[in-house]
């Protein structure tokens, strides 16, 4: 059983007039990669915010290790920030740069030295005690500031668009190195992303966050399968979002046809959502698919071909190998297990009531 | 093409410098190195060691630091202050305290001695109080506070400049690794706002030392700076236009000096935003 570390309690949080959270709910649990996901402004950062102490919520608790630490300042608090913009010190030496939390704590210098030589090494950036960090790589001030946090051993470590500066080939590499990180240190680790591919990759535990409502918390594979509504499915990745009809367990109407699926208990003729990922379609002879369409474009991507598929009056996104030649008639058929039935949202921001 | 048109235009200004600065330097430089009958000297130069100089120039230095001292003390709160406000985009009062720059110096001056005058408005507000009066028009203690006042924006700016350049993430990450108000004041927004206490140093130091219009008006003729040394060289009854020019390059060796420092310092150029 895991153990609950932190616990934000029915919090809230408006700037002005504008709310950026409502009445949130949300429990982390120890020794644990959670990813808060969402698109910039969804309150992810302010979050992790409230989190690290720099805010201040309007109403609600933040528990941490069974204490309210909602007004605790953040320089009380065990745990540690990784910034955006690595924010370290312009003035000091790298060697200055990690020991400042140790100082702070009165540490002894032996111990200090060692913990500095651990970092780096942990970083992969041993030598580099001397240097000044303007001197360094966005990527290697990344990696300092992670190692200037984490010397201080703090029981979690919250990571704000860490990774955001960095170009994609770096970003990648940092991925696997955070991934290391997390496990050789085991702590917990609190990401804010709005890269969903980053989020997929690293997390154990996905939150994704839309105008300051949890829409979903699941594994990346739950997120990624089994979007609970329109919001996530198009947030996570490509997919066809259809207006359809439940006809009954297990049989539901796309676009006036009818398709089998494995999901119940949405009632009779019930209104939904259906979200299909591109790479679940798969194009036939027009014979044997359970739609028949026209093929728009077909594109280039690398790992696969990206097509439109015009059928019953919608455009569907096809991922495949194999590229059918525009103007070809093809035949559109899904595995049921891969249609994804969501119930219709009552509003925009409805909030959906799930927990990890 | 290009080149000649940029030649051009800077034509004016060269003309401007030539007439107004190098020439007049050449002059200056001319005038400090030969006696009235034209022969070269170094006595002019090597006046500013004379006693009755050199007792001006030291009082010009140690009036000079105290009115830097008493700018920087006041200037530092009040910029981490300007700070705070303009952060929360409060633009308007940062402007209230630079308006009085733009304001006639000799008129601020003149608001000094008003306040200070035996009857002046200090004094009135004592007896009001039923508290003995002040005497300070025409001492040193005059002459410090009207320069310190005048010189005051001079101060402010430059370290407010600085300040506003440290990026809010960074105080956030030393309050995140543990670090207490005064911990980050001393450790993160001091050092780094260094560069803007130097250029404020330097530019209220060096016109200070030659300040000699504050001395008259406040002091009273009775607080002799080498400013007024030199002043008197050119003006007065028995005037040596060639010992003011020796005195005036010997003190511009010394402003050239800090300089030097100033320059070692101010590498972000804080006091630019000033010109």
């Amino acid at each position: 059983m895991a153990k609950k570390l932190i616990d934000l309690i029915d919090i809230s949080k408006s700037y002005g007039n504008k709310l950026i959270l409502d009445d949130m709910n949300l429990y982390m649990n120890e020794n644990r990669f959670l990813t808060l996901l969402g698109p910039s402004g969804c309150g992810k950062t302010t979050t992790l915010r409230i989190i690290g102490g720099f805010e201040t919520p309007d109403t609600g608790r933040v528990i941490f290790d069974g204490k309210d630490i909602t007004q605790l300042p953040p320089n009380e608090r065990q745990l540690n920030t990784v910034f955006q913009k690595y924010a370290l010190f312009p003035h000091m030496t790298i060697e200055e740069n990690i020991a400042f939390g140790l100082k702070i704590k009165k540490k002894s210098r032996a111990y200090i030295k060692d913990k500095i030589k651990y970092a780096l090494k942990l970083v992969n950036l041993d030598g580099y005690e001397k240097r000044m960090p303007d001197s360094l790589s966005g990527g290697q001030q990344q990696r300092i500031a992670i190692a200037r946090a984490i010397v201080n051993e703090p029981k979690v470590l919250l990571l704000d668009e860490p990774l955001g500066a960095l170009d994609l080939k770096l970003r990648q590499d940092m991925q696997y190195e955070l991934i290391r990180l997390k496990n050789e240190l085991g702590i917990t680790f609190i990401y804010v992303t709005h890269d969903q591919e980053e989020a997929l990759t690293m997390s154990d535990t996905i939150v994704v966050m839309n105008q300051g409502y949890i829409q979903q918390i699941g594994t990346p594979e739950d997120i990624y399968n089994e979007p609970q509504n329109a919001f996530v499915a198009d947030f996570i990745g490509e997919s066809n979002i259809i207006d359809s009809v439940m006809l009954e367990d297990k049989l539901v109407e796309i676009l006036g046809t009818r398709f089998p699926c494995v999901d119940v208990g949405f009632g009779r003729n019930q209104p939904v959502d259906v979200v299909i990922r591109p790479e679940d379609i798969v194009l036939t002879e027009p014979s044997d698919g359970i739609l028949q369409g026209r093929v728009l474009s077909g594109i280039f991507k690398g790992v696969h071909y990206e097509m439109e598929v015009e059928a019953n009056g919608f455009v569907w996104l096809v991922h495949s190998t194999v590229l059918k030649e525009p103007g070809t008639q093809v035949g559109i058929w899904v595995d049921p297990f891969n249609i994804q039935i969501m119930n219709k949202p009552e509003s925009e921001d409805e909030e959906v009531e799930v927990r990890e | 093409m290009r080149k000649l048109g940029a030649r051009i235009l800077a034509g004016p200004y060269m003309i401007w410098m030539l007439v107004f600065t190098i020439i007049p330097l050449l002059l200056i430089l001319y005038n400090a190195f030969t006696n009235t009958g034209g022969q070269f000297t170094l006595g002019n130069v090597a006046a500013i060691a004379d006693p009755v100089n050199a007792g001006p120039l030291w009082l010009s230095l140690k009036m000079s630091v105290a009115v830097t001292g008493i700018c920087l003390i006041l200037a530092f709160p009040l910029a981490l202050i300007l700070r705070q406000i303009s952060s929360d985009k409060n633009s308007f009062i940062v402007m209230i305290f630079i308006l009085p720059m733009w304001m006639n110096f000799m008129l601020r001056t003149l608001a000094w001695r008003l306040i200070l005058l035996n009857n002046g408005f200090l004094n009135q507000a004592l007896n009001i109080m039923d508290m003995d009066p002040i005497y300070l028009m025409n001492t040193k203690t005059a002459v410090i506070l009207g320069t310190a006042y005048d010189y005051f924006p001079f101060m402010v700016l430059p370290i407010y400049n600085a300040l506003v350049k440290i990026d809010r993430d960074v105080i956030q990450a030393a309050q995140d690794l543990g670090a207490g108000d005064w911990v980050i004041l001393g450790r993160i927004i001091l050092p780094l706002s260094i560069p803007g206490i130097v250029s404020g140093i330097t530019m209220v130091l060096v016109p200070s030392m030659s300040e000699f219009v504050i001395a008259s008006m406040l002091g009273g003729g009775k607080v002799y700076m080498i400013g007024n040394v030199i002043e008197q060289a050119f003006n007065s009854g028995y005037a040596d236009t060639h010992l003011g020019c020796g005195l005036s390059l010997s003190l511009m060796g010394l402003i050239i000096i800090s300089m030097i420092a100033y320059y070692f310092f101010d590498r972000g150029g804080e006091g630019s935003a000033l010109w």
